[in-house]
């Protein structure tokens, strides 16, 4: 064993022994589970750590199997990992960013009677977070993948005893294993095509054959993409992570913002080698496959983005929000700007890690409440809570020099060949901005709009605060590896980890679209000052009056959710029900079955006139079949 | 040894009938230890068993009995046969030990009854001989017939019958079959017709095929030969669901892999597009109607219908990656649906009800109950690293390599899967605690012991799926040979 393995299996194997121990005995361990839980994380994030350095400033790339899983015919899976630049960074940000929320959830969940299902629930988030990044080929990562899903299914469901998070959890994962569906249907399409589901075996394989069997790579992509639209929550199936916003905040954070919803960026980065191979190949609406995946993310941010612009829902707020910045990196993993996808999502974890943790402090203060029409003037009761809030907020809105700043520069460099692309994502950022601040100024400055909360509010404790200060620093100067474009500390990270076509122009790197983002951030804030600050609430009121239809769409979500319920749900089970069921079940086979069984106890009772019931008769039939029998036994 | 195995619960019923009637407590003491002494038999057959040959048939035993030197005692068994009669052994006694409380009335009748059964499904799995095959194959009928009747709820004759027809109207086709080739091979040994019967014709090839396979199909059951099923299942005691899905289920499948395929590969290369169809059909509709079912137990058997859909389709993908996969959906089903039928159990035991709207929250206050119904529901819709994914993934690889509509077809049944499976979940384990569930106890040691028992051997099949593979790896390649 290398030390390599050694600290594979620490990293992987703390957060499994903290899950082990807190889910059998975590119960009759009072306060201990979480302290448990956050030092396995620490263990784990420390080896993680240092993994992650080596991959990243040492060019450490191991591909290793440690035991097969399965092994039959020609199908080999091995269980075994990857550790490359990508797997770095992902290793980085999963361990970095649980370790300080695991911390924060101690003070959080503090008083709450589940407090040991919760840590081991976290956990075992962490173990398959880990499996999924780190895996060597898909299975693995598919085992990563549900297996985050069934966490985050119990986390959203963690207040079972309620109606609400039942239902979420449920539905979380329901709509998850649409996209599961797509994964598993890309599995089995690249193995019949390559005979090897391991990634540099099908990776290299791609590249030899991306001529001849361009159609299915590009088929493959495609399906690749379906998963990431279910647990990346992209549309069609983003409507599970709004609802997801019923479990605890730190879960919200850690789960829904930070780490497992950018699993399907991971995906498609690690597969570059099947959409940079197939770029000019169209597949769905004429459109290829890294283009499907850049214009669904461009859409999907800008749609998402539109819905939280009108929202009073601090967490829904946010959920939006995430969605929204998923779709950015989209865009760009589809324009085939992998590094700036990656880029945004390691600067993304930070910020809207710290902006969920600073939500989760603002409901701890409220009282559980969540609208942000009931709060205002909070700086003055929660000034750090207030002050990490607008780190995280300006890092969102992208504004130098906050992290968020280099990342959003970098994808809209990235997409600018394509004006349509380009400008959702610009005018994105705009509403960005505004709903950013919209938040921020509704619930921290202006008067107190519930003065019996107002007074009961309180900062968080330490426990709490230590963790966003934390991710508070990380928001602010996580992006600096990014200066400089092409010369920057970010792109000799990854230099060599992402494939691209062998003619993929260089193009200058103008300062226009910099330009575009920066003053789409800044109109976007000053927008929210003039209405949500100077001129609340007339003017919101008033906007709200003359753009009713769009603000009563926007409201409502685009009635999405009830759509998909009223034109899938519902005929779905009614057809199961009555057609199929009644129909199908209960009237065609059994009454065929239940017809046969009379017609033939008709005729029985027909035959049975015509015997005797006599003994002796039975008797007679009984030895014919009895010689029949021996007769042809014995020939 | 084989014998000992095959014979030893009949032999061991026997003293039974002399025990009286009050002596209640014997009877379990007994009958756990005779299965528990069964189950070890079995292991001592794992224990001698050469891995490296698996494909041939181990531990054989031929004797002449009565002068029938056409139709002589014929037993043995390859990796397939093995690790269904060690699944069997265990579900059995697994069954005795949870019937304890379960079962209040004709205490002796019941273990006689179970251990008839258990001879009955080994000599099934064990026989050479195709018409002493048949004969236990008929013979396992009357004691799960009996379980039903005597055992069963409000409904128990209809579903008792209705259990007994179907299989017996699926069983005439395989006589006559059976009969016609006697008369036309002059033998029933199983190994010599192994090398005569697939050169037969092709036309009679796919009559004989249709002959054996439509009592299979009823056995599986696949759609549309499946009502039988829930009513069967809503009826039978816990025990006798957990035996009847555990293992009489896969009777059916085992049919294909040890007589259809192998003897008539002609007529299953004709019949195998229309099976997976069926199967998928399976899939897709039995898990709709595990959905919209309100009886717990309905909705369990319908998701049998589901699973056992699966292992048909990696049977019909005709190669290995599909045919270990089915013998994995067999074990994993038996497993998880065997847990799924106890807890069902439990729960009946403590509230007298299957209705899924009678529960709600049952979490708020039997914890660990609710762990293990989550566990196994989880495990039973394929969640990757337990048991039930391995069979799966691997059935529908094998599918989309035989043809990549069957793939396309299949996947959505794993999302059916979630719907009816989690909807069952949110309703009876998470929600507010119902007022009538509010004094059930949690599980008990002994319920704890079964469900933690089945709960190994889902998380090692999921995470190690190779030592089970292993079993029928051999037999797999022999099979797809004997296609091509």
């Amino acid at each position: 064993m290398t030390t390599i393995d050694l600290l594979v299996y620490i990293t992987v194997g703390a957060p499994l022994l903290g899950f082990i121990i807190n889910g059998l005995f975590g119960r009759y361990l009072g306060k201990l589970p979480g302290w448990i839980a956050t030092l396995m994380l620490a263990v784990s994030a420390t080896s993680g750590g240092y993994l992650a350095y080596q991959a990243l400033f040492n060019h450490l790339h191991v591909s290793k199997d440690i035991y097969t899983w399965v092994s039959v015919g020609n199908l080999h899976i091995p269980v075994g990992y990857l550790i490359d630049p990508l797997t770095g960074v992902m290793l980085f940000v999963v361990t970095f960013v649980s370790l300080w929320i695991h911390l924060y959830s101690i003070g959080y969940m503090e008083h709450d009677k589940g407090y040991w299902r919760y840590f081991a629930y976290l956990n075992m988030f962490v173990f398959f977070m880990l499996l999924l990044v780190l895996g060597n080929n898909f299975l693995m990562t598919f085992v990563g993948w549900e297996g985050v899903g069934l966490a985050s299914y119990l986390l959203i469901g963690f207040w079972y005893f309620n109606d609400a998070p039942r239902q979420a959890g449920m539905k979380a994962f329901v709509v998850n294993r649409i996209g599961d569906a797509g994964f598993l249907l890309g599995m089995f399409l690249i193995f019949t095509l390559f005979g090897s589901l391991k990634y540099e075996e099908v990776f290299n394989a791609v590249l030899q054959n991306k001529e001849v069997m361009a159609l299915f790579i590009a088929l493959a992509g495609v399906l690749f993409f379906v998963a990431a639209t279910g647990k990346s929550a992209q549309i069609p199936l983003y409507v599970w992570l709004p609802d997801a916003m019923e479990g605890p905040t730190p879960v919200s954070a850690l789960i829904h913002a930070a780490t497992m919803v950018t699993a399907g960026v991971y995906l498609v980065a690690r597969a570059s080698a099947i959409y940079s191979s197939v770029v000019d190949v169209p597949v769905v609406f004429g459109l290829s496959a890294p283009l499907l995946v850049a214009l669904v993310g461009a859409l999907t941010a800008f749609f998402a983005a539109s819905m939280a612009l009108v929202n009073n829902d601090l967490k829904r707020i946010l959920a939006f929000s995430t969605v929204s910045q998923l779709g950015y990196m989209f865009a760009a993993a589809g324009m085939l700007g992998y590094a700036a996808a990656v880029f945004h999502l390691y600067t993304h974890a930070f910020f809207k890690a710290l902006l969920f943790l600073t939500a989760g402090s603002v409901m701890h203060a409220m009282h559980d409440v969540l609208d942000i029409q009931r709060m205002g003037g909070l700086w003055k009761k929660l000034p750090w809570t207030g002050l990490f809030m607008l780190i995280g907020g300006l890092a969102l809105a992208a504004i130098p020099p906050f992290s968020g700043f280099f990342s959003k520069d970098e994808i809209l460099v990235a997409v600018e060949k394509n004006p349509l692309i380009f400008w959702l994502l610009v005018v994105t950022a705009l509403m960005t901005a505004f709903y950013t601040f919209r938040m921020f100024f509704m619930v921290f400055l202006g008067k107190p709009r519930d003065q019996h909360l107002y007074e009961h509010a309180h900062e968080s404790p330490p426990i709490m605060l230590i963790p966003m200060g934390i991710l508070a620093i990380g928001a602010i100067v996580a992006g600096f590896v990014g200066i400089g474009g092409e010369n920057s500390l970010w792109a000799k990270m990854l230099h060599g980890t992402f494939v691209f076509p062998e003619h993929a122009a260089h193009g200058e790197h103008s300062s226009f679209p910099m330009i575009a983002g920066l003053t789409a951030g800044v109109v976007g804030i000053a927008l929210a000052y003039l209405m949500y600050v100077l001129f609340w609430p007339s003017v919101p009121v008033l906007m709200a009056r003359i753009f009713k239809p769009i603000y009563v769409v926007l409201y409502n979500r685009y009635w999405v959710d009830e759509i998909y319920d009223a034109l899938i749900v519902k005929p779905l089970y009614g057809i199961s029900r009555w057609i199929l069921f009644v129909g199908v079940d209960r009237v065609l086979i059994d009454g065929t079955v239940n017809a046969l069984a009379w017609v033939s106890y008709g005729f029985g009772a027909f035959f049975r006139k015509l015997q005797t019931g006599n003994v002796r008769t039975y008797a007679v039939w009984l030895l014919l079949g009895a010689l029949v029998l021996i007769g042809v036994l014995a020939l | 040894m084989l014998s000992l195995v095959i014979f030893f619960p009949l032999v061991a019923a026997i003293p039974l009938f002399f025990f009286r009637p009050e002596w209640r407590r014997t009877y379990w003491v007994y009958g756990t230890f005779v299965t528990l002494l069964e189950l070890l038999f079995s292991i001592a057959l794992l224990m001698g068993f050469d891995f490296s040959r698996a494909a041939e048939f181990q531990f054989v035993e031929r004797y002449v009995f009565f002068g029938l030197q056409n139709a002589p005692y014929y037993v043995g068994i390859d990796g397939l046969a093995l690790i269904l009669i060690l699944l069997t052994t265990f579900l059995t006694f697994l069954g005795i030990v949870s019937s304890y409380n379960y079962i209040k009335e004709k205490v002796q009748a019941y273990v006689i009854t179970m251990l008839l059964l258990e001879t009955a499904m080994i000599g099934v799995f064990a026989s050479l001989n195709v018409i002493q095959f048949f004969i236990f194959w008929e013979a396992q009928l009357i004691p799960m017939f009996v379980l039903i009747a005597l055992w069963g709820h409000e409904n128990r004759v209809y579903a008792a019958f209705k259990f007994l027809i179907y299989t017996a109207v699926g069983s005439v086709p395989m006589l006559a079959a059976i009969i016609w080739i006697y008369l036309n091979y002059g033998t029933f040994d199983y190994p010599t017709l192994l090398q005569t019967l697939p050169k037969a014709a092709v036309d009679i090839q796919k009559l004989l095929f249709l002959a054996f396979s439509v009592g299979f199909m009823i056995k599986v059951p696949m759609f549309p030969f499946h009502t039988w099923l829930p009513d069967a299942h809503v009826e039978a005691p816990t025990a006798g669901s957990v035996i009847l899905a555990g293992i009489l289920l896969k009777m059916g499948t085992f049919g294909f892999l040890r007589y259809s395929l192998p003897l008539f590969p002609d007529g299953f290369e004709a019949y195998r597009g229309l099976i997976a169809i069926l199967a998928i059909i399976g899939i897709i509709y039995g898990g709709l109607m595990a959905w919209v079912q309100s009886d717990m137990k309905k909705l369990v058997a319908y998701s049998s219908v589901a699973h056992m859909g699966f292992a048909m389709l990696g049977i019909a993908s005709g190669n290995p990656i599909g045919i270990q996969g089915a013998v994995l959906v067999m074990i994993s089903h038996g497993l998880t649906t065997g847990a799924l039928f106890f807890l069902v159990g439990m729960l009946y035991e403590r509230r007298h009800t299957r209705l899924i709207r009678d529960y709600s929250g049952i979490a708020n206050r039997v914890p660990n109950l609710s762990t293990f119904f989550v566990f196994m529901a989880l495990a039973s819709i394929g969640l990757p690293g337990l048991s039930g994914f391995v069979g799966e993934f691997l059935t529908m690889i094998g599918a989309y390599r035989a043809n990549p509509v069957w793939g396309y077809l299949a996947v959505p049944g794993v999302v059916v899967a979630a719907i009816y499976m989690l909807s069952l979940v949110k309703r009876v384990v998470f929600g507010k605690l119902d007022p009538e569930s509010a004094k059930m106890p949690d599980v008990s040691f002994r319920e704890a012991l079964i469900l933690v028992s089945l709960a190994i051997f889902v998380i090692w099949i999921g995470v190690y799926p190779m030592p089970f593979l292993n079993f029928t790896d051999k037999v797999a390649g022999i099979l797809v040979n004997l296609l091509h």
